[in-house]
């Protein structure tokens, strides 16, 4: 495989759900590649479609209300989307695996952590019984559980929230991941605790060479965690760029307004940005910028014409028309 | 408002049967002025929830006494009380529980006013005009909860809150259920609200970063009890409390955001490190009625000595409106673990 290429690629990915004869459009067209040893953050408010990408990736789409319309994922030169379901599940799980944001939901409740581990690794990687143990072992080491043997042979009843957390991603780096897909893997969390398993995914991504995918609502979260950036608004990217380049000069009306709502110390007492208006209802498909109506910049051709996500600097694209002219809000 | 030395026991029977008391809120005491905003902040289970229920007599506190306007709420007969409770009201993280599904908009809210005797004329014009005022469209108040995103729900809360005229308004996480675009809108309300009908605020939040953006005075719980208390500015210029620098260490992005730089490993310790003293504290903590000796922090603390492990330091003033407990740090000198960037 070539070295440069990125190691997991979404084209045009276009989702549909419908339900009872409505039809949302989740996702509508999304372009992302994602690089070994890169953390990814994609950044969005609920509803954005930020964990139908995820689901998308893993072919854990609920069938048949989700419908691909379009697009494909490709990894290691393979459409994942076309790919056959027996096929798949040798990929999931092993070469991509996932973290949920609320690990008590993902953990089975009647099992060993221990047991959880080995039952990955014996399915996976063909491992013995002992060997499988003694790579629990070794997870639950490297992700900061390790001491003794309690976690090993503790229930997920007896662990907090954080220890939890914890060992859903020893669970997800079991099989050595060419990739990881971190969807709000810190929502549930405490602040304090937030930072512990932040810095635990920087550290694990260093070990494992992975990349890595850090989906979070949170721009603050995204900011200390992940090297290149995407924003998502109403199932579409409008914004990509390395980190530096994306807080210093961000091209995309929305996410300049994403970081001025964020309350800042500096600033009391002002006002905090809005934007007016609500996230774009998902069953419409008007004419034109998505973001158009709750713009500031808005002018008429914004809501006839829609502007491409194109390369306005190295590695900093952007889907608007003002993109790469000078503005202000 | 004035809470004076609050202690709320959480009672429980063990499996076995054995009682349990769980000290949620120890022993603590706050004083909001008029007109101020009063951030606490704190992880989950540190006792905020508690400390605003006792607060408002919702779950009388254990021992200790609350002061509204000068009066004492736990002298109060239940119809005075209730007259006293329709000043302070409370709103609640999540506005989905906090609405009756199978009420409209406008019931929800003539509710309060019917009880204490508003006249339909009256009532329907103070409902439109708060819905105005927060934001949500007069003509929407045949409307059900369901067909309301989040945040207007939020916003229909608070109006509902706000019907009964109070003084003083307890905001529980008003905001950690919302997307950052509809916060800053929440956010906003907030505080032309309380400029506009002159309202005291007491601001529950895990967020150390939007408390400091909203407050006038922040008080850092930890173990059901305060740990620290300063005017704002004093906070974050001189954090006091190891703990108090561990969440600003914690803020997202704050580092770069905030000028503030930490570093970690100095200021916290993980406690499966010494998961014996972890447990000695844990046991000490749920299962005796009696208040732990310990410092609350201790178990984390990586300056914590045996003087913290004999005797709970208690509040002591920094300087004027700062309190800290904490053995480790005495007035100007600066804390370890500080790197200021700007």
């Amino acid at each position: 495989m070539d070295e440069s290429g990125p190691l997991l690629k979404i084209e045009n990915l276009n989702v549909r759900f419908s339900h009872r004869g409505k039809s949302v459009h989740a996702l509508r067209g999304i372009d992302i590649s994602f690089y070994k040893d890169e953390i990814h953050g994609l950044v969005g408010e609920s509803g954005s479609g930020k964990t139908v990408t995820a689901t998308s990736i893993m072919g854990l789409l609920p069938r048949p209300s989700a419908e691909i319309i379009s697009g494909s994922v490709f990894y290691k030169g393979k459409n994942l989307l076309l790919m056959p379901e027996d096929e798949l599940r040798t990929y999931r799980g092993r070469a991509i695996s996932m973290v949920f944001q609320e690990p008590a939901k993902y953990l089975n409740p009647a099992f060993k952590i221990g047991g959880q581990i080995e039952e990955m690794v014996m399915l996976h990687m063909g491992l013995s019984k002992v060997a499988a143990r003694a790579r629990a072992r070794e997870l639950l080491k490297l992700v900061g559980l390790g001491r003794d043997g309690r976690v090993l042979d503790a229930y997920p009843h007896e662990l907090s929230s954080g220890m939890k957390q914890r060992a859903m991603i020893a669970i997800a780096i079991s099989c050595n991941p060419d990739f990881l897909i971190a969807d709000e893997p810190t929502t549930a969390l405490d602040v304090t605790l937030q930072k512990q398993i932040l810095k635990l995914i920087r550290t694990l991504k260093n070990i494992e060479n992975m990349g890595v995918l850090f989906i979070s609502h949170d721009l603050g979260v995204i900011r200390e965690i992940a090297d290149r950036i995407s924003v998502i608004y109403a199932g579409k990217i409008v914004e990509s760029a390395g980190k530096e380049s994306l807080f210093n000069n961000p091209m995309h009306p929305y996410t300049r307004l994403l970081m001025l709502s964020i309350p800042d110390v500096r600033h009391r007492g002002r006002k905090l940005a809005t934007i007016p208006g609500q996230v774009l209802d998902t069953t419409s498909t008007p004419e034109g910028c998505l973001f158009a109506p709750r713009c500031p910049l808005a002018e008429q051709r914004c809501f006839s014409l829609t502007p491409e996500l194109v390369e306005h600097e190295k590695g900093h694209l952007a889907a608007c028309h003002f993109a790469g002219k000078s503005w202000n809000l | 408002m004035q809470c004076r030395n609050i202690v709320k026991i959480h009672r429980g029977r063990g499996v076995e049967g054995e009682r349990h008391g769980f000290r949620a809120v120890d022993n603590v005491s706050i004083e909001i002025e008029r007109g101020r905003i009063f951030g606490l902040v704190g992880e989950s289970g540190c006792g905020k929830t508690t400390l605003a229920r006792a607060i408002l007599y919702l779950d009388p506190p254990t021992s200790g006494s609350v002061l509204f306007d000068g009066v004492e709420l736990g002298s109060l007969k239940p119809p005075m009380l209730r007259k006293y409770r329709k000043r302070m009201q409370i709103i609640f993280q999540d506005p989905h529980t906090a609405l009756d599904p199978r009420m409209t908009v406008y019931d929800s809210l003539s509710e309060g006013l019917i009880n204490i005797g508003v006249d339909k004329a009256r009532r329907d014009k103070k409902i439109r005009e708060l819905l105005d005022r927060v934001g949500i469209s007069s003509t929407y108040s045949r409307r059900f909860p369901h067909e309301f995103s989040t945040g207007q729900r939020q916003r229909i809360v608070i109006a509902r809150a706000l019907t009964m005229d109070p003084e003083f308004l307890i905001l529980d996480e008003p905001v950690s259920n919302l997307d950052v675009s509809i916060q800053a809108q929440i956010i906003n309300l907030l505080m032309d609200l309380k400029k506009d009908l002159n309202l005291t605020y007491l601001f529950i939040s895990h967020d150390l970063n939007l408390v400091s953006y909203m407050c006038d005075v922040v008080a850092v719980m930890f173990g059901g009890r305060i740990v620290e208390q300063a005017p704002t500015e004093a906070l974050l210029a001189h954090p006091g409390h190891p703990y108090t620098r561990r969440l600003l260490a914690s803020i997202p992005g704050g580092t770069e955001a905030s000028g503030f730089a930490y570093s970690e490993e100095s200021l916290y310790k993980q406690p499966d490190t010494e998961p014996d003293k972890e447990k000695e504290i844990f046991a000490s903590s749920s299962a005796n009625l009696v208040a732990s000796d310990a410092c609350p922090y201790y178990p984390y603390c990586a300056q914590g000595d045996s003087e913290c492990k004999n005797s709970a330091p208690l509040l002591r003033e920094l300087s004027k409106g700062h309190v800290v407990s904490c053995y480790k740090n005495s007035a100007g000198q600066e804390p370890e673990g500080i790197e200021r960037t700007t």
